[in-house]
């Protein structure tokens, strides 16, 4: 099976929905003649023209209002948020219009918006090149946000997102980018929205995870399986809606929890998952649930030194398995 | 010296590059930033400038190869000395080890030094093997209770009552010797004894955790019936005389003393005596030996407010019917109380429950481990009596007492465990009106 980075699965994957669907429209900053600062658009200007790949301005709220106007009138839009530190002014047009288009037309009007947005650190990207971004979308009904890991969930999870009727968030962990190398299949499909997977299994605790942190944890449980600590490894891949029953089913089995992230982690992902945990699991819990985050500190250091230890890494995971396992 | 020349990662988002053509062959020499080899990447083309000067040695990429930034693509000795570049990544791939999975496929491997930042900069993954974990905690702090209060999980608290796990009874392998879920379950595993019927609880059930003392008694009562064979006998006794003797001196006894005056004294009276006529009624089975034991103190079963406590009269042959009276009236007060002392529940030899209070007419108690017997007095009941005088039968209304007794079979058989009954039924029955005590 051919092998790809996550970018190249993401641009063949937009290539291909282009291809089969001309309702899909790009816009974004420097994707057309740039090809997009992560290439992800490379190419396409020429294939598709610029009435398909549209530069904007350097406007967030104008790429997702006009990507929001164009879906209302039947095009598929897929927007790209060039770093998700920079989709704040944007802000209103997601979570304050999009959102609730819906909700707020009884249905009449509906949103079929992709918006692509690179997030996350360990890049040397420092204060505004790193954040994690998702606690905001994945607080918000109406949207659908999906978070994949890895070449074949970025390819399956982002065809699902421009298929879908209803405005999704594709979060794309930029680290994972060019470091993650795997298996993609060259012919179509698509990821069910709302699914998590097992990505490794086992018997002693769960690790719900997400984005680049699921690459840490699965090193950290092999690493663990050496110490004699059997970590079973789960990737949400959604965001909202978050896959509650693979969640309490892998911790009513395992009786431990270990949710790493790397956002901050007050009111966040790993709040979310605890709070299912807590409702789901309690009488087949073993220990308490337990969060390995990034600490409370607003945005991640440009320091090389303050940035490793800012991010979990794959020794905090192993600390924290060996902490929760011995219990 | 020898060194090594990498293939360097350029400022461009590219993670491998095609070789294009060697500009120096081995043995040429070539100065520091010569053009060396020419690359060809998805976005440039470009030549790679030597690193240093020095003697090209040995070519290890051929003309049409694809190669990895940052792998090594030739030899060379240098005039001088330089610094080798670092492999920045040291990882192994999960999933690596099981090429045949679909789902570490899937999963994929990571690029060792992948450019991860965007085109126009560079930023060189070197996170991975993060050394500096000391500059901030990990904020996963496993919260646990150190109070020394024995806790458990919800999980444990739930398999135990399914399984009917003692918990109490297990010894922890978690950290400070906390009961895990594996403990549970490899303790339900390894007494598959427990009976099908406690096995589960339905909705409509209602579960009562033990208080310390209602769990000492179950562990005691367990350990009783496990360790000791059990044999029972009982006998029934006439008294009339003892019930008259009461009636006729309670009054006189009470306001004389002050102090109750109940058949347990009396009872207790004969049993002590009893009991130091049989002394093998009186001992315990110790490490394959019955002792025998020199006191003779009884122990008093009393339903205190929180369970079954057993206060001891200490030295209970020789004491009169005053004497027993007043100290019965003591530990009975104390243990109803919960004001008991050590000395009120300690040395027993023997236990006396007068179960025939709460109206039972029969009894096959449980003997107070390590003791050797228990004796039971049943309820004192009116009953028709044959009574056989010089030949002639007649149906006489006696009260009638039945006595049952428990006993260690290891060390009282039958016949003495009979004596013993018949002792006591002597001495309740030979009190009359006319007895002194």
């Amino acid at each position: 099976m051919p092998e790809q980075t996550v970018i190249e699965a993401v641009r063949d994957t937009m290539r291909a929905e282009m291809r089969r669907d001309e309702r899909v429209i790009l816009l974004g900053e420097d994707i057309g003649l740039r090809g997009g600062v992560f290439l992800a658009t490379d190419g396409f200007i020429e294939e598709f023209g610029e009435d398909r790949v549209i530069d904007t301005p350097l406007a967030e709220s104008l790429i997702c209002g006009l990507a929001l106007g164009a879906a209302v009138n039947g095009m598929r839009p897929l927007a790209e948020i060039q770093f998700a530190d920079f989709v704040w002014p944007a802000i209103n047009q997601i979570v304050g219009e999009a959102a609730r288009v819906r909700y707020g037309t009884n249905g009449v009007k509906t949103v079929p918006m992709t918006i692509r947005v690179p997030y996350g650190g360990g890049v040397r990207g420092g204060l505004y090149h790193s954040q994690s971004t998702e606690v905001l979308f994945a607080h918000t009904p109406g949207l659908t946000v999906v978070a994949p890991a890895t070449p074949y969930d970025a390819k399956g999870l982002l065809a699902s997102a421009i298929r879908s009727d209803d405005p999704v968030i594709v979060l794309e962990h930029k680290r994972t980018y060019r470091l993650v190398k795997g298996e993609v299949p060259a012919e179509d499909y698509t990821i069910p929205i709302g699914r998590a997977e097992i990505k490794r299994p086992g018997s002693d605790m769960t690790i719900v995870t997400y984005g680049l942190m699921l690459h840490y944890a699965l090193q950290a449980a092999e690493t663990a399986s050496e110490q004699g600590f059997d970590v079973e490894v789960l990737d949400l891949r959604t965001l909202r809606p978050l896959d509650a029953d693979a969640i309490a089913e892998s911790v009513s089995r395992t009786g431990k929890v270990l949710i790493v992230q790397e956002d901050t982690p007050a009111v966040s992902i790993s709040s979310e998952v605890a709070a299912i945990v807590g409702e789901r699991c309690f009488f087949d819990l073993d220990g308490p649930i337990t969060r390995l985050t990034a600490p409370e500190i607003p945005p991640m250091p440009f320091s090389p030194i303050q940035e490793a230890a800012f991010m979990p890494s794959v020794e905090k995971i192993i600390d924290a398995i060996a902490k929760l396992a011995e219990l | 010296m020898a060194f090594k020349i990498e293939l360097p990662h350029v400022g461009e988002s590219v993670t491998e590059a095609v070789i294009g053509k060697w500009l120096k062959s081995p043995g040429e020499h070539v100065e520091k930033y010569d053009p060396l080899v020419e690359v060809i990447t998805d976005k440039v083309s470009m030549d790679i400038p030597a690193p240093a000067s020095g003697t090209l040695t040995k070519l290890l990429a051929a003309e049409g190869d694809t190669v990895p930034m940052g792998s090594v693509i030739a030899e060379m000795e240098t005039d001088e000395v330089v610094v080798q570049g670092e492999s920045e990544l040291s990882t192994t791939p999960p999933g690596a080890d099981s090429p045949g999975s679909s789902l570490a496929g899937r999963i994929g491997t990571l690029v060792q030094g992948a450019n991860v930042g965007p085109t126009g900069g560079e930023f060189l993954d070197t996170s991975l093997s993060s050394s500096t974990d000391d500059a901030l905690p990990a904020t996963a702090e496993v919260s646990r209770p150190n109070d020394g209060k024995q806790r458990f999980s919800p999980v444990v608290t739930r398999l135990a009552a399914q399984h009917g796990v003692d918990l109490g009874s297990l010894a922890g392998t978690g950290l400070g010797g906390r009961v895990t879920k594996k403990d549970v379950l490899a303790a339900a595993e390894s007494a598959p004894s427990a009976s099908p019927a406690a096995g589960s609880i339905s909705a409509e059930d209602q579960v009562i955790e033990p208080t310390p003392i209602r769990r000492m008694i179950a562990d005691h009562m367990v350990r009783s019936t496990s360790e000791i064979p059990h044999a029972w006998s009982a006998i029934e006794v006439d008294v009339t005389g003892m019930v008259e003797w009461r009636t006729a001196n309670r009054q006189r006894f009470e306001k004389a003393h002050n102090v109750r005056l109940t058949y347990l004294p009396i009872t207790l009276l004969c049993v002590a005596a009893a009991l130091k006529a049989n002394p093998r009624i009186n001992s315990s089975w110790l490490d394959g030996k019955a002792v025998l034991k020199g006191q003779i103190n009884v122990g008093v079963a009393v339903a205190a407010p929180e369970g079954l406590v057993v206060p001891v009269v200490q030295g209970a042959a020789g004491s009169t019917l005053l004497e027993l009276a007043r100290r019965l009236d003591g530990v009975v007060k104390r243990a109803r109380s919960g004001s008991m002392t050590l000395d009120d529940v300690r040395g027993g030899t023997f236990t006396l429950n007068n179960t025939g209070a709460l109206g039972s007419v029969w009894g096959g108690a449980i003997i107070n481990h390590p003791q050797a017997a228990i004796l039971t007095t049943e309820a004192i009941v009116k009953r028709p009596v044959v009574i056989s005088r010089e030949g002639d039968d007649s149906v006489i209304v006696r009260s009638m007492m039945n006595i049952c007794l428990s006993f260690d079979h290891r060390i009282i058989d039958g016949a003495e465990a009979s004596t013993f009954l018949q002792a006591v039924k002597t001495g309740l029955e030979a009190v009359d009106l006319d007895t002194e005590f």
